[in-house]
């Protein structure tokens, strides 16, 4: 086995066709007057078409800016992208920009974390929706595109779409532009839909009601949703598959259910630990992940994580100062961790889980009580 | 001054002059410090404890001015219709709801930020000042005991003021401590919230995010409150950023006995910080009750809703899918709120009732307030309205000769209350 061919997140069986994206050791770095930032450094993953793909991690970890790159979104003057992202089979970097238009929107789209500021505010939503359309359907007439406008509002639940396609943003609500810049995204069915912390600006109710709706469009379209967030509550919902970022590189990758029963890379555990949730007993308590994350400017050596974690102590020498972890397969396949811990396992159900949520350390030491009905 | 008063209090009541402040040990520094990183454990409830804030029957209508020269006003905005509590000294309620159910408007009215159109806003031990009947040169000096952390710690740091001016500023304006004295005092500030204090002269363009609200929480405490109206302290921050800023607030709050009024949407947030919540919906309090009942066993349906709509992490892990509640549509307008219970637009429960009369917010349990007709458990409600009997109305809102039990408006909970489960 060479270096080439190390394992990536998402590889299914070696014979089947390739997935619908494959990203493979993206690495975006930004000039700065400061220096050379490293948004991302040698990101590789893959997601298949009807699936789900959750990118977590906090501000800075780059999972916005790998995304982006995506769309070729990135001015190629103000960035240094190396490695290759192929979508449909198609490489994305150096793609002429006629060629990057025709696919934007078209086989990619985009929903944007915050939709007042993502939709122009001097023209009307339906103009906003027939051009999205018009663009990759030349020969449309205007009264076809009209109708494909109102048709994408009624579909993503906008009452009286026929009335309301004529209104501004300004005249919706938080939760109903969100449902606009969806439609947008949906007008033109994308296989792939990047949605960029969708629902972060929105109340709890309005959320759950965006998330059901990118759900069964999913089902619908069988298209693939990249979700990035930061809220690890949204990923349980939506996700297939999850991506953990820190400091622009991935460090672990797995099944949803895996990920949250059995992380083993610390800085997860810290992400875990530091959230309440509201169903968890009241003797739950909340460990904080100390520190602030890195500059990218300036990334610390060895394991970008190592000065936050609570673990290293635990890593024989200084590996984690001095060694870069390599993302190596955890518990099971399809499992990858980066990380030098041995037994990181067995660390989180005996010592960190007990810590901060007693009570689902118990429901999972004790599997055979596990027809309990959640709540 | 009962016994478990801690030390900063007693030793700031023990001053003979009332406007100085007691001094921050090195010791106290230590411990909050060392403390923070720590696991945290969700704050109890001390009911021994007298109320420091009593709210009641609080209204805040704002008005909706025509267009035009003569700009007459044609309509109020409701934004807080009726709503009454207790916060316990050295304690914390939450308010948690949508955006625009008036929880940010609460907190700034208890600010005495806006002032109210109706109520009374009872602050002290002995409840002593009605912070809606003060001037405003009457309200400076408790401006001391009442402060607030806002939402964004970026709009509410003046860019141009460095932190030692920001977080000075309460003392020079209260006079609390001697000008000279006023860097060291800062420095101690920075230092309790976990900053360098060497920093005093940095902008705040200098730190991060978690930094400021840092920043804006030292400004808080410099006059030592005994009330913190905390509006959504911890929702502009990262995710590890977070429960590090909720650590110092609990670790503060017992070390000064500081009590939180904690305006939040993050259920999961409340839930850890306070002993007991109140949930809000287009102006008014619908449910209020003590931290188990309301999330365990909430009888109000937009409570209900609220809560099975907070993605959950453990479902994942578990396995299994809860049944959520789909709310259908938008909050309605806070100008023309519907007639009767307020959700009944959005509501699955309701029936005729439900528009016709106005379901009052009555006490059914030791700590537990809840104001709906059809209150019960999740899919437990009863077939007739629990309050038809009550308010001398028959099963479809119409009014009969029946008598009327008078239902207590009193903030704060009753040794008798309504036992629904004895009822249907």
């Amino acid at each position: 086995m060479t270096a080439l061919t190390a394992p990536r997140p998402g590889d299914a069986a070696a014979n089947s066709p390739e997935p619908y994206l494959v990203v493979e050791d993206l690495t975006v770095k930004f000039p700065t007057e400061n220096g050379l930032v490293n948004a991302v450094t040698g990101l590789s993953y893959s997601l298949e078409l009807g699936k789900t793909l959750g990118i977590v991690g906090e501000s800075g970890s780059g999972k916005s800016v790998s995304s982006m790159a995506v769309l070729g979104l990135h001015d190629e003057k103000r960035s240094r992208i190396q490695g290759s992202i192929r979508v449909g089979g198609t490489e994305i970097i150096g793609l002429s920009q006629k060629r990057l238009n025709q696919m934007r929107g078209n086989d990619v789209a985009m929903i944007f974390q915050d939709a007042l500021a993502a939709l122009h505010p001097f023209y009307r939503v339906g103009d906003q929706l027939v051009e999205a359309f018009a663009l990759h359907h030349p020969s449309a007439s205007k009264r076809d595109a009209r109708k494909k406008a109102i048709e994408a509002l009624d579909r993503v639940g906008i009452p009286q779409p026929d009335s309301r396609v004529d209104d501004f943003p300004h005249q919706f609500s938080g939760g109903m532009r969100q449902r606009v810049m969806i439609a947008m995204g949906l007008i033109n069915s994308p296989n792939l839909l990047i949605a960029d912390e969708p629902t972060t600006a929105l109340d709890v109710t309005v959320q759950a009601q965006i998330l059901d709706l990118l759900q069964d469009l999913q089902r619908e379209f069988n298209s693939a949703i990249i979700m990035i967030t930061h809220d690890l509550g949204v990923i349980a919902e939506m996700a297939d598959d999850v991506l953990v970022m820190y400091a622009g590189r991935a460090v672990e990758y797995g099944s949803c259910k895996e990920i949250l029963s059995h992380p083993e890379m610390p800085y997860t555990w810290g992400l875990l630990s530091s959230v309440p949730d509201v169903t968890a007993s009241t003797d739950s308590r909340l460990i904080p992940i100390p520190g602030t994350p890195p500059s990218l400017l300036d990334p610390p050596t060895g394991c970008a994580f190592h000065p936050r974690c609570l673990h290293k102590d635990k890593v024989p020498g200084n590996l984690c100062s001095t060694e870069l972890p390599m993302l190596t397969p955890g518990r099971h396949q399809g499992h990858l961790k980066r990380c030098h811990l041995a037994d990181s396992d067995a660390i989180y159900v005996q010592e960190v889980l007990p810590e901060f949520d007693p009570g689902l350390a118990a429901e999972l030491a004790d599997t055979t009580t596990d027809d309990e009905a959640p709540r | 001054m009962s016994d478990e008063t801690p030390d900063a209090r007693a030793a700031l009541d023990a001053t003979d002059d009332p406007g100085e402040l007691a001094e921050i040990t090195g010791d106290v520094i230590e411990q909050i410090q060392a403390s923070v990183t720590e696991p945290h454990a969700p704050s109890e409830l001390d009911p021994t404890r007298p109320p420091i804030l009593e709210v009641e029957n609080l209204r805040m209508y704002f008005p909706v001015k025509s267009g035009g020269v003569i700009r007459r006003t044609i309509g109020q905005v409701q934004a807080v219709d009726g709503i009454s509590f207790q916060v316990p000294a050295g304690g914390a309620l939450g308010l948690v709801g949508e955006s625009g159910c008036g929880k940010s408007t609460t907190g700034r009215l208890i600010t005495r930020l806006y002032t109210p159109t109706g109520g009374s806003i009872r602050f002290g031990e002995k409840g002593e000042h009605d912070l809606v009947k003060l001037s405003n040169r009457e309200m400076k000096p408790l401006r001391q005991d009442v402060q607030m952390i806002f939402q964004d710690p970026y709009s509410s740091l003046n860019p141009r003021h460095t932190v030692g001016t920001i977080v000075g500023a309460p003392l020079i304006v209260h006079n609390v401590v001697p000008k000279n004295q006023v860097l060291n005092r800062v420095q101690q500030l920075l230092e309790v919230v976990g900053l360098n204090p060497e920093h005093y002269n940095r902008y705040p363009s200098e730190f991060s995010g978690g930094q400021r609200q840092r920043i804006g929480i030292a400004r808080a405490l410099a006059l030592q409150p005994k009330l913190l109206v905390a509006d959504e302290p911890v929702s502009a921050l990262d995710v590890s950023i977070q429960a590090q800023v909720i650590n110092l607030l609990q670790d503060l709050q017992k070390e000064f006995d500081i009590a939180f009024l904690f305006i939040a949407h993050d259920l999961a947030v409340v839930r850890h910080f306070c002993p007991e919540v109140a949930v809000m919906y287009l102006g008014k309090i619908v449910e209020i009750g003590d931290r188990e009942t309301l999330y365990a066993r909430p009888h109000h349906p937009y409570t209900q809703a609220l809560l099975s709509a907070v993605p959950d992490v453990k479902q994942a892990v578990i396995g299994g899918r809860r049944e959520r509640i789909r709310l259908e549509g938008d909050v309605p307008s806070p100008i023309n709120p519907p007639s009767g219970c307020r959700f009944r637009t959005r509501c699955s429960l309701a029936k005729e009732i439900c528009a016709k009369v106005e379901p009052p917010l009555m006490q059914i349990g030791k700590r537990h307030k809840v104001a709906c007709h059809f209150a019960a458990e999740l899919g437990q409600a009863p077939a007739r309205p629990v309050t038809a009997d009550l308010l001398g109305v028959d099963d479809q809102g119409n009014t009969t000769s029946g008598p009327v039990t008078p239902i207590s408006t009193q903030p704060g909970y009753a040794d008798d209350w309504i036992d629904l489960d004895a009822r249907v």
